[in-house]
This record gives C-alpha cells, structure tokens and sequence, in this order.
C-alpha cells in the first residue's frame, strides 16, 4: 500500500504544471464542515509541506466548527472552497445556491449505525420498535431511507455530540461516523466483536460525504485557481497517507491551536479510516473524482425523500478539473 | 582437565564453586520470598489506600445526590412557582459547598405552557452565586447527556465528566435526577433536577494520595476517560483504552474493563505517562461506577530489597574470596610439606637418605605424615647400613668359601689321563660340587708298580668343616696307605685317627680298593659308603651290571674300635668297576623324584661301550637332563676304572 501511495505521488508530481513556482500566487481560502481533525489532514498536510504555495495558491484555512456553517461561508462568499458531504451540497444546489463539486475527496460513506450484540440486535429487521440514536440535519437522510428501505419502525431518538446514551443503554441503535464515534465506543471499552456495526454503504446507500465545492462563478472567474486547489489537496492527502505520524503531528498541532481534544490514537484511527475512504481498495476509483452513480444514487433518494425538486445533470454539478483544465 | 590440577586448585575449584551455588541458592530464595512478602504488603497497602480514597470520595457524591433526588422528590409532591423555585435552588447552591451548581431543567412548555425551554441554573462564581437560564440562548440543554440519560433511563444517573458550556465553563460532572407528573394515570418525565461537582476538588482529593516518592492515584470514568492523572495533558483527553491502543497492550485493555465494570483488583501496570512498572490497586466509587487505582512504583518498592540484595551480593561475594583466601592458605600447609616429600622422595629415590624433610608446623595428618615419613627414611638408613654390613661380611664369607672350595678340588687329581703310558686301565673321575661346600672326595694313586688305589668318600655335613674333615680323612687315606697294602687295615687305622680329637662327631663314608694292574684282582673295604657297581663283560659283547658285594662296614670317624675287612673281587679284561657318592643316585628333579639307581644302571648299560670318561661325561649329562635347573644339594661324584688286561 505504501509503494503504491508513493507511486501516486510520483505521478502528481509529474504532471505538475512546468513553471508553477514562478506563477505568482494567487490567494484563496478554504472551510472545511468541522474543528480540526484527521478528517482534514490532508488540507492541513498540503498546507504545511508548501503543496498550495507550489501550486501557486496563497492558501488561508479558516477553523471550521460546529457554528462555523460551510454553506453560510460559501454563500456569504467567506470563503472561496469549502467541504461538504454530497448531500448537502445537492440540497444547497437545490435551493438555488449556484455551486459545484471539484473534487470528491471522500469515495464511500463512513455514516453507520451500532448495536450492541447484547441487545440481539443481528440484522437490519431486528432494529424494529428499538429506540435509535439519530443525528439532525443531513445525517438523517441515510438512515430515514434506510428504514423505509427495510420498512421498520423506529423510536427515534435524537443523538447528541456524544455516544454515552448509546454506551448507558439509553438508546439501543446508535448514530455513528466509522472514522470517529465507532473508535470513541471502542476506546470506551466496547469490543468490536460485542457490537453489531451498518454501513450504510453496505445498504445501497452509498453517499459519498466530504468533497470540495466552489460556487460557479469563482470557479468560471478562474479555473485554473479551483484546479490548483483541488491538485494540492489531493496531493496533501496522499502525502498525509505515505507518513501518517508527520500528517498526525500536522493535525494535533492544529488541534491543540484549536484547544481540541489532542489525542494521537485516536487521529491515527481517524486517518486510516480517511484512507479506507478516501482510497478503497476493493474498487476501482479515480482520487478524488465522483463516480456518477454514486451521484445518481444520492439524487435518486433526496428526489424521493423531497429534500431536491429536481436532480442537476452531472456535468452540471460537477467539474472534472484535471480533464476540462487541460482541454 | 581437573585430574592434573593440585589439590589447592581442586579445593578452591570445588569450595567456591559449591559455596557460589548455596550462596546463589539462598540468595534466590531470600529474594523470591521477600518479593512475595513485599507484594502482599502491597497489595495490602494499595487496597487500604484505594478503599480509602474512594470511600472518601463515595461520602461526598452520596451527599451531593441526597440533594437534587430531595428537589425532585419536592417537586413531584409539591406545586411551586418561579420564586419558589429560584429561591429553592439559590440556596441549595448556597447551602451545599460541594454542588458547584444546581439547575432544574424542564421538559419543553414543561414549566410554563409558553415556554417552549425552561431550565434555571444557579452556579458558584469567584465566591457569589450566579444565575442563567439554560433554555435561553443556543444551548440546546435536552440534547445533552446530563439531560438525555436519565431520562432515557428513567433514572438518577451521572455524567461523565465534560467541560460545561452552558454556564459553568468549567470541568464538571454532573448528578441529574428526573421528576414527573402523573397524567392520566400515566408517570410523565417532567424534567430533571440536577447538582454539578467541579471535578476540581476530586482532582484535589485524588492528587493529595502520596504513594512513595514517585506512586499516585489517578480516576478514570465509566468510560474509562482519565480524570485526574499527575500528567494534566491526560485530563479528559485520552481513555484507559486508548493508552492499551497506542501501547498495543490487549491486557491493559482487559484491566480498563475490569476497571469500568466496577470490579477491583491488583495487577502489574505500566504508569501511563511515564511507562515506569508499577503495581496498581484499583477500586470501583459506586455511586457513578468511576474507578480509583493507586499505583506503587516497582522500583521503589524493591529499593529496600534491592539495596539489601546489593549489600547480600557484596558480603556473599567477599565472603567467597575470603573463603578462597583462607582455602589458599589451608591448600598451601597441607601441599608445600607435600611438595617437599615429593622432593624429599624422588631424592631419596636416587639413594640421597641425608635429605631435609620439612618441619612438622601442626600434628595433623600431614603432621604426621612427614613424622612417619621421617621415621621411615631413619629406618631405612638404618636398615641399609645394616644391610650394607651384612653383605659386605656375607660377601667375604662366600668369598672365602670359594677359596676354601678351590682349595678343596684343587687336591683332587684332575689330570686326565693320569698315568698315559699305562694301557692296562683305563680310570676316570669327576665331581661336580654342588652349591654349598660339600664333602665328596676321590683319590687314586700308585702304591707301587702295579697296585692302583682308588678312594672315594663322602663327609657328613656341609659347609667349611665339612671340607675341612674331607682333607684330613684324604690326607690320612693317602698317608696310611703308604706304610700298609691292607685296604681293611688302612681303613681299621684311619677310623681310629679320625676318632681322635673328633669333638665335632663328624663321620665319613669311605670306600677304597686296591687294583693289581696285572691280574686285576681288587682288594677292597667299605667304610659304610654305597656299593660300587660292577659292569662284567661276557661272551659275545654281552655284559651285566651288578653291584659289587660288599660287607657293610661302620662309617669311618663314629666309632674309635671299628674294625674293617678286607674283601677281594677279581676283574676280568674289559669288567669296570663303577664308584660313586648317593649325589648321584639321589640327585632330585624339580618333581622330587630321584634319579635313583635304577636309572644309574640303566645309564651305565647303554654306555657301556664307551670309555670311563665318555661314560662318566655320559652319566654327568643324563644327571643334568633329568634334573634340569634345580640345584643340586649334594655333591655328585662318580669314579670309574675298566681293566684292559695285565700288560703282557
């Protein structure tokens, strides 16, 4: 796995634009939907090897956070490139707010649901008449699908920023990101053999969560600027992935900056999932790049769940950068 | 390898060696068992300790819990307004130093039908109370865990410890207990009474156990999140179960559950800051299933047995090298005398009886070793001085006896042929001496021209005297023969010389014949010795041997009025006459069987061809082949004279 990071490295390298040191750069900023993590490690890595400096963008990250809405950045033009999850930004798009995705950092859905064994809970079925923990806003789509999917009844519950309801026994089904609460509950002394996990990934509910999006004109004024964006941070990504322990001391130090919880172990967890994520390894997927059918696939259950009205075409949603830049 | 080291070598070898392996022994054991003593005291130690703080720490929670579950129990039963609520709480806060805040939090429209949420906190600040409404604001309370689990549960429950952001600002964990109203028959949540504890003073109380000089106790949640830990960095930011992650170390995970299920136990444990092995006690607080571990640093621990064990070494150590010493010195009195005997030994060995021995230091065995070994080179030098003298005067004695011996054959006539110009016999003699001095003798000599006497005898006795009796009988024979031709007279005469002055008693057997060389007539007397035997020739080369018939005279010498008879036999040309000592006939082989007369006879009968000399050499060999190598004890003397015939 190492040689082949290093061998995609080596190729970013290699179709680096000849001369693009001596481009004067040009400035940019950038959210991403959350405080500082190994969720955004490759932001951060790009930033601190000199990756966007190298592709002529005078980069500024803002700290993101929970009160820190990405869409409210880009809308109020605070930010030039923020990241969404998919769904987010087809609702936005929905709503009249002109913009497109860039670059699909994030290739599978990390949002999951737990039990605990010992609560008999097996298969999808057995989660009927149980309370389940859910998360508000854009983290219900998945599951409230999910359940008109299987066709269960559910006492909802809504799940704060913590899991310790779910590890008291207050709800029997809990919401959960697999990079993030999945290692809180196992770090809280669940075994993984005593918990039942859903991915909804393994649902047909495949919504591929962060990715870059600009508004359309931003990208229009200056193509060649969202590219360089998207190129750097790719780059950060595989660099973050080749040397986990730099990546990780990069993101506790934003972390601790940002007076987050700096725990190493659990970025180093966070980080692996990213690449689990970011890079399957089962399927064949280009970095960074939307499959259209995971797009259609999310549009489909948005369109159904009346969250969108109409569902954009692809090309329009969504710009190949490496591609288009070149033709 | 060993075989050829000294005995000082071995000694020091083998007593360091074993005295090594029972110092090792003993050591082991001392310290395996003061491990075990020290473990137990500590385990002892740790439980006392941890019982203790969590007890501590129990009395406190149990007393802050009394508090919200009577408000709750208050407004379940009681109707109360706005003022009579805030003044309830105000000083429920104010009453209380361990709350460091209380707020009644209540279900949407639970309190008043147009408030959609209602949850007044009172909170200690720098040494006043103050007041905020939690529902106020964007501090959603009901979607918190203090809120959240005990309604879910239904139940009084606490926190886990986190950072409050709706008024505290500060690290709390708070105790909330839900209230409800009954509705139509039907027990509804109301809301949920709470008290906060600033986590701060059970940092305190936690951080105020001593263990040691570098031991301490730290507090982890239901969750395993670490509360207090001397390492602040650790507060709140890492889990018992992340540690086991970043250590890789499945069996501090085991512990962390132990540890979250409210069990208590002690366990070998790694601190989790500075990884120093420690022995760790661990205790549940009951109230919110928190766990309390005390942790006694190893090292500190055994530093006591450790210094003792370094001081055990050094003396075990010292103790050997001063038995090594003391064995040098031992090994060293017990092989320089040794050495020296060696010495001592190899000189004597070479004959050197005058050498040093080494001084007798101490009377133990070596002691008396060398006393003996003195003792035997004394009697040694003695024993070789005597014997010295003995051979030297044993040497001279034999060296005398030889002569004597000499002497003695020397008058024996040993020219053979004795008289060449006489054909008319042929004589021939021989003696062979045997080892010790003997007595046999011959003689033969003319008495006149044609009379030849012939004698032969045997002395009792061996030795000097013996020889010493032989030359005076040979002397007196040969001299009593000249003035008579009588052998009976010759004889009846030298009898009684002998008898004269023979105080010794000795005797000798004598036999004498007188041969007329022309008629071959022999006259002849025996003086008690063995008949000779007569060899006759007969017709047609036949022959017989016979002894001659004799009269068997007195030994000569044992009494003084013997008297001896002359007999006579006549020879006839080619007839022997065949004389002879008992050395013959009794000459022994190594079965002591003797060669006896029968094999005389039959020797003689095959030689009888032969002349006296070749029948006598004859005879001499058979003698030698029968008795091979044992020496002979008596003399062997044969004479033997053949008549050819009177002259003419």
């Amino acid at each position: 796995m190492r040689i082949l990071l290093s061998l995609l490295f080596m190729l970013f390298l290699a179709v680096l634009p000849a001369g693009a040191a001596e481009i004067a750069l040009k400035k940019a900023s950038f959210i991403p939907q959350w405080s500082p993590q190994a969720q955004f490690a490759g932001y951060y890595v790009a930033y601190e090897k000199g990756f966007y400096k190298k592709y002529g963008v005078d980069l500024t990250i803002l700290q993101g956070g929970p009160n820190q809405s990405p869409t409210d950045f880009l809308e109020r033009r605070k930010a030039d490139f923020v990241s969404l999850w998919l769904s987010t930004a087809m609702q936005r798009r929905s709503h009249g707010v002109k913009l497109i995705n860039i670059g699909q950092v994030m290739q599978r859905s990390a949002l999951m649901l737990i039990a605990k064994k010992s609560s008999n809970i097996k298969t999808p079925q057995d989660m009927n008449g149980k309370k389940v923990g859910i998360w508000g806003a854009d983290f219900q789509i998945q599951p409230r699908a999910f359940f008109k999917k299987y066709n269960l009844h559910i006492n909802v519950i809504p799940q704060s920023f913590s899991v310790n309801l779910f590890l008291r026994g207050g709800v029997d089904v809990a919401s959960a990101m697999w990079y993030n609460e999945y290692h809180t509950i196992i770090n809280s002394g669940l075994n993984e053999d005593e918990l039942t996990t859903f991915f909804f990934y393994d649902y047909g509910l495949n919504f591929p969560e962060d990715g870059i999006y600009v508004l359309e004109d931003t990208y229009r004024k200056d193509p060649a600027l969202s590219c360089a964006f998207v190129r750097a941070s790719l780059e950060g990504w595989l660099y973050a992935f080749a040397h986990p322990e730099e990546a990780l001391d990069i993101v506790l130090n934003y972390i601790s900056r940002a007076k987050g919880p700096a725990n190493r172990v659990h970025q180093r967890w966070m980080l692996a999932r990213m690449k689990d994520l970011i890079l399957p390894v089962d399927e064949v997927s280009t970095l960074g790049n939307l499959q259209p059918s995971d797009y259609e696939g999310v549009g489909r259950e948005l369109f159904a769940s009346g969250l969108i009205r109409i569902i954009p075409a692809y090309n329009s949603f969504c710009v190949r950068c490496d591609n288009r830049a070149e033709n | 390898m060993l075989r050829t080291k000294g005995i000082a070598f071995k000694l020091i070898f083998f007593y360091t060696l074993s005295g090594g392996l029972i110092f090792l022994l003993i050591f082991g054991f001392n310290y395996y068992f003061s491990r075990i003593i020290i473990e137990k005291n500590v385990e002892d130690n740790a439980r006392n300790l941890a019982l203790s703080k969590a007890n501590q720490i129990e009395a406190v929670l149990r007393a802050v819990q009394k508090v919200p579950e009577n408000l709750a129990y208050y407004l379940e039963n009681s109707s109360c307004d706005n003022n009579e609520l805030m003044r309830l709480l105000r000083s429920l806060v104010q009453n209380n130093p361990e709350i460091y805040g209380a707020a009644v939090a209540f279900e949407p429209y639970g309190f008043d039908k147009k408030l959609l949420h209602f949850a007044p906190y009172f909170f200690k600040s720098d040494g006043s109370i103050e007041f905020t409404d939690l529902g106020k604001g964007s501090y959603r309370y009901n979607a918190w865990d203090w809120y959240q689990i005990p309604k879910e549960l239904n139940m009084p429950a606490w926190s886990e410890p986190y950072y409050d952001e709706g008024g505290g600002y500060t690290l709390m964990a708070t105790y909330s207990v839900p209230f409800y109203k009954q509705s139509g028959g039907k027990k509804q949540c109301r809301g949920i009474v709470t008290a906060d504890i600033n986590l701060a003073w059970l940092q305190e109380v936690v951080s105020s156990t001593k263990v040691l000089q570098t031991g301490y106790a730290f507090l982890i949640s239901k969750n395993g999140i670490i509360v207090t830990h001397p390492s602040k960095e650790l507060i709140m930011n890492e889990t018992i179960f992340g540690v086991a992650e970043a250590r890789d170390d499945p069996q501090l995970r085991d512990i962390g559950r132990k540890m979250i299920r409210g069990e208590s136990g002690f366990v070998p444990f790694r601190s989790i800051d500075s990884e120093k092995p420690c022995w760790m006690y661990y205790a549940p607080i009951p109230s919110n299933n928190w766990s309390l571990a005390v942790l006694f640093p190893r090292d500190e621990l055994v530093a006591d047995i450790t210094r003792l064990n370094g001081i055990v070494i050094a003396l075990g150590i010292a103790g050997l090298l001063l038995l090594s010493v003391a064995i040098v010195f031992i090994a060293h009195s017990i092989t320089t005398p040794l050495r020296a005997m060696v010495q001592a030994t190899k000189t004597i060995a070479i004959g050197n009886l005058d050498v040093e021995l080494p001084p007798v230091r101490f009377e133990d065995e070596v002691g008396k070793l060398t006393e003996a070994f003195r003792y035997m080179k004394e009697s040694l030098k003695e024993y070789i001085r005597a014997l010295t003298e003995t051979t030297a005067s044993k040497e001279r004695i034999e060296s005398e006896l030889k002569i004597a011996r000499d002497i003695q054959m020397s008058i024996l006539p040993k020219v053979f042929p004795p008289f060449p110009g006489r054909t008319e016999f042929d004589i021939y003699a021989a003696i062979e001496p045997a080892r010790e001095v003997g007595g046999d003798f011959y003689d033969f000599f003319f008495i006149d021209d044609n009379h030849l006497c012939f004698v032969i005898g045997d002395v009792s006795g061996k030795g000097v005297p013996a020889a010493l009796f032989m030359a005076v009988t040979k002397t007196l024979m040969k001299a009593k023969t000249s003035q008579d031709a009588d052998p009976g007279m010759i004889l009846t005469k030298v009898n009684k010389d002998l008898n004269q002055g023979n105080e010794a008693c000795m005797f000798v057997t004598i036999f004498i014949g007188i041969l007329n060389t022309t008629t071959g007539e022999i006259l002849y007397a025996n003086g008690g010795h063995n008949p000779p035997l007569m060899i006759r020739s007969g017709d047609n080369l036949s022959f017989a041997v016979e002894p001659l018939p004799v009269s068997h005279g007195l030994v000569v010498g044992a009494m003084e009025e013997s008297i001896y008879q002359t007999e006579t036999v006549i020879l006839k040309p080619r007839d022997a006459i065949f004389v002879y000592t008992d050395g013959v006939t009794e000459a022994m082989n190594e079965q002591g069987e003797l060669f006896s007369d029968d094999r005389l006879k039959k020797q003689l009968i095959k030689l009888h061809r032969k002349s006296a000399q070749e029948t006598i050499a004859g005879i001499m060999k058979g003698i030698a082949s029968f008795a091979r190598e044992v020496p002979q004890s008596d003399d062997i003397t044969m004479m033997m004279i053949r008549f050819h015939g009177g002259g003419e």
